[in-house]
């Protein structure tokens, strides 16, 4: 019959229709913003940093090491080194970015600066609502306001964060470790060796070492 | 079907052209001065219509000039390159990785198949082995990804001809459960960057397989009536069957490839004569047209993603434990030896192909795509002249194409 098919056709579109005011799972669309639907955990948008303890001028992860700004496709990261050393989280001393600047407006939320971070400094966003009456100003952040804590890291990436603490804690107590094998086996070899040989041998150690906490 | 042919007048004569021939090829001669009849009587005179960048049937930046004799057209010259963004020399002077985002940006909706041809030529190039998880992950990917895009096209082609909004919707609903897996695998639901040189970024999160599992075993339901809603549909029968003829011996001459030369009823499928990746261990068929008409090309699209159901469901079945990623595979300082490499695969819209030349630095010397989108687009003029303005709409959608990829 003609027109049969256009009939059942617009059966599907009143079942469809029909079944919303019987079925939530038919709703497809909420009322956004006053709804919002919950994030995936992988979810990602900007970057941002990522700082341990209460300050984030001292307990930025970041060292300058500039392997993101050399890898990020469209070059949106800015880094300018620090003159002077800062002592990062397992004491070593570290540069530190004296100017870390990341233009959203350029930044295209591929997440291989986090992949190349080897110090698990650069981390990805979840903020989606960044709208701003500056187009220039307003969207190219700078340290400070890219910098955020890591409990805020923990909040919107749990496992990852997880992960990541984890893997920092072991490679902390490693070098902890093996400073304190260094320093019993030195403490070992100078009471082992004769003292006028140690006398001699102080001087020549590195401030470098010196400096290292046992 | 007008005549293609019109006398020159002598007052503005046109362009000197070849009159085209019975089997197709020749240009169209045409003029835009008044037509004369032999009795010297004026019959009107053909118009010239700049149809786009901004015309919303043109999915994208995209523009027909096309000359008309009435409502029939007599010649269509496409014109793209509204949306270049040179691609190929950025790809040459960034890093093999840094492309992989930029790869993401061709063709939009199916981030998934261009990383994974990507990723195909430079595993050539380094000659990294992907492990067998990642492989699985990579089809499961692939295939959803041609899930998303073919219902979206059918919804895109369904509103070209007039039925507003519904199909599309649908079709809309049903990829938004696809690009929540997306989501929440890689982080991104269409910019995806997930696959790597050598495997994949990260592993599936918890629970994803059993999402994805319900995801495939609803869709046959959205196809059974996205099928009863409009398939057999008078008007959709009246307006697709017989216009938009792609013959077959056209169709393989210009190189088309994908759903288009499967509709024209050319047996080629780079998933069965290449065998990229595993796909020789699923069962699957793949359907062919018989007339390569645009309802051809719309049914082709119906029934890949009922064989793709199919393979989805094996390779969801028999995914394997194990690393997604080659040991060799290096993230940083990343540098393949010197030689070239052409890494092809069935995308949503025909063959991708990424042809590399490495010397050996950490970019590529030659980064060159072969997107599907561009050459299916070169014979619009021949599926198009003879019809009205309307049809050539459609059969513009039908092609199916993604303005990304046509301009890199």
């Amino acid at each position: 019959m003609l027109g049969e098919a256009i009939i059942k056709g617009m059966a599907v579109t009143a079942r469809n229709f029909l079944g919303s005011y019987v079925s939530d799972e038919r709703l497809t669309t909420i009322q956004y913003p006053d709804e919002r639907q919950s994030l995936s955990e992988a979810v990602r948008n900007f970057p941002f940093l990522v700082y341990d303890a209460g300050d984030w001028q001292k307990g930025l992860r970041c060292v300058a090491c500039q392997i993101c700004e050399k890898e990020c496709p469209p070059k949106c990261i800015y880094i300018v080194k620090s003159k002077d050393k800062k002592p990062d989280y397992i004491g070593k001393p570290q540069l530190y970015p004296a100017i870390f600047d990341i233009d959203t407006s350029v930044c295209m939320s591929c997440q291989i600066c986090v992949e190349v971070c080897p110090f698990d400094a650069i981390k990805m966003d979840t903020e989606f609502e960044l709208s701003t009456a500056d187009r220039f100003g307003g969207l190219l952040l700078h340290k400070d306001q890219l910098a955020k804590p890591n409990t805020y890291y923990h909040k919107i990436h749990p496992t990852e964060a997880g992960e990541v603490d984890a893997r920092l804690a072991a490679e902390k107590a490693k070098v902890e470790a093996k400073a304190k094998a260094d320093a019993e086996a030195k403490a070992k070899a100078a009471a082992a060796k004769p003292a006028p040989v140690l006398a001699a041998a102080a001087p020549g150690a590195a401030p470098s070492l010196a400096a290292k906490p046992a | 079907m007008s005549s293609t042919t019109v006398e020159p007048n002598s007052v503005a004569p046109g362009p000197t052209q070849v009159a085209p021939q019975a089997d197709g090829t020749g240009v169209p001669s045409y003029s835009l001065a008044p037509k004369v009849t032999a009795a010297g009587a004026v019959e009107g005179e053909l118009l010239e219509v700049s149809m786009g960048p901004q015309h919303p049937s043109t999915h994208g930046v995209f523009r027909m000039d096309v000359v008309l004799d009435g409502e029939r057209v007599v010649k269509l010259k496409p014109v793209f390159g509204y949306l270049h963004r040179n691609h190929e020399k950025i790809g040459e002077n960034t890093t093999y990785l840094a492309s992989m985002p930029y790869t993401d940006r061709l063709d939009y909706f199916c981030s998934m198949t261009n990383n994974w041809a990507y990723a195909l030529a430079v595993e050539k190039l380094a000659g990294l082995q992907v492990p067998e998880r990642a492989e699985y992950l990579r089809v499961i990917l692939a295939e959803l990804t041609r899930l998303q895009n073919h219902a979206s096209l059918g919804g895109f082609l369904l509103q070209d001809m007039g039925a507003m909004g519904t199909p599309l919707m649908y079709a809309f609903r049903e990829r938004e459960k696809i690009l929540d897996l997306f989501e929440s695998l890689s982080g991104a639901r269409m910019m995806c960057n997930y696959m790597r040189f050598g495997g994949c970024r990260c592993d599936l999160p918890p629970g994803w397989v059993e999402q994805a599992k319900k995801v495939v075993n609803d869709f046959p339901g959205f196809l059974d009536e996205f099928e009863t809603l409009l398939n057999e549909n008078e008007i959709l029968m009246a307006r697709t069957q017989g216009v938009g003829l792609l013959p077959r011996a056209l169709a393989i001459s210009a190189s088309v490839t994908g759903p288009m030369l499967r509709a024209s009823g050319v047996n080629y499928d780079l998933r069965k004569v290449d065998k990229y990746g595993i796909y020789d261990r699923f069962d699957f068929r793949v359907p062919l047209g018989e007339h390569g008409d645009v309802y051809d090309r719309y049914m082709i699209r119906i029934l890949e993603m009922r064989e793709s159901l199919k393979i989805l469901q094996q390779a969801l079945r028999d995914l394997p434990e194990g690393s997604i990623i080659d040991p060799k595979a290096k993230l940083r300082g990343f540098r393949p030896k010197l030689g070239e490499a052409y890494g092809r695969i069935e995308a949503p819209k025909g063959e991708l192909g990424f042809y590399l030349i490495s010397d050996g630095s950490p970019n590529p010397y030659r980064y060159r795509v072969r997107a599907p989108s561009f050459i299916n687009l070169t014979i619009l003029e021949d599926m198009c002249l003879g019809h009205i303005v309307a049809d050539a709409v459609i059969i513009l959608g039908s092609v199916d194409i993604v303005l990304g990829e046509v301009d890199r």
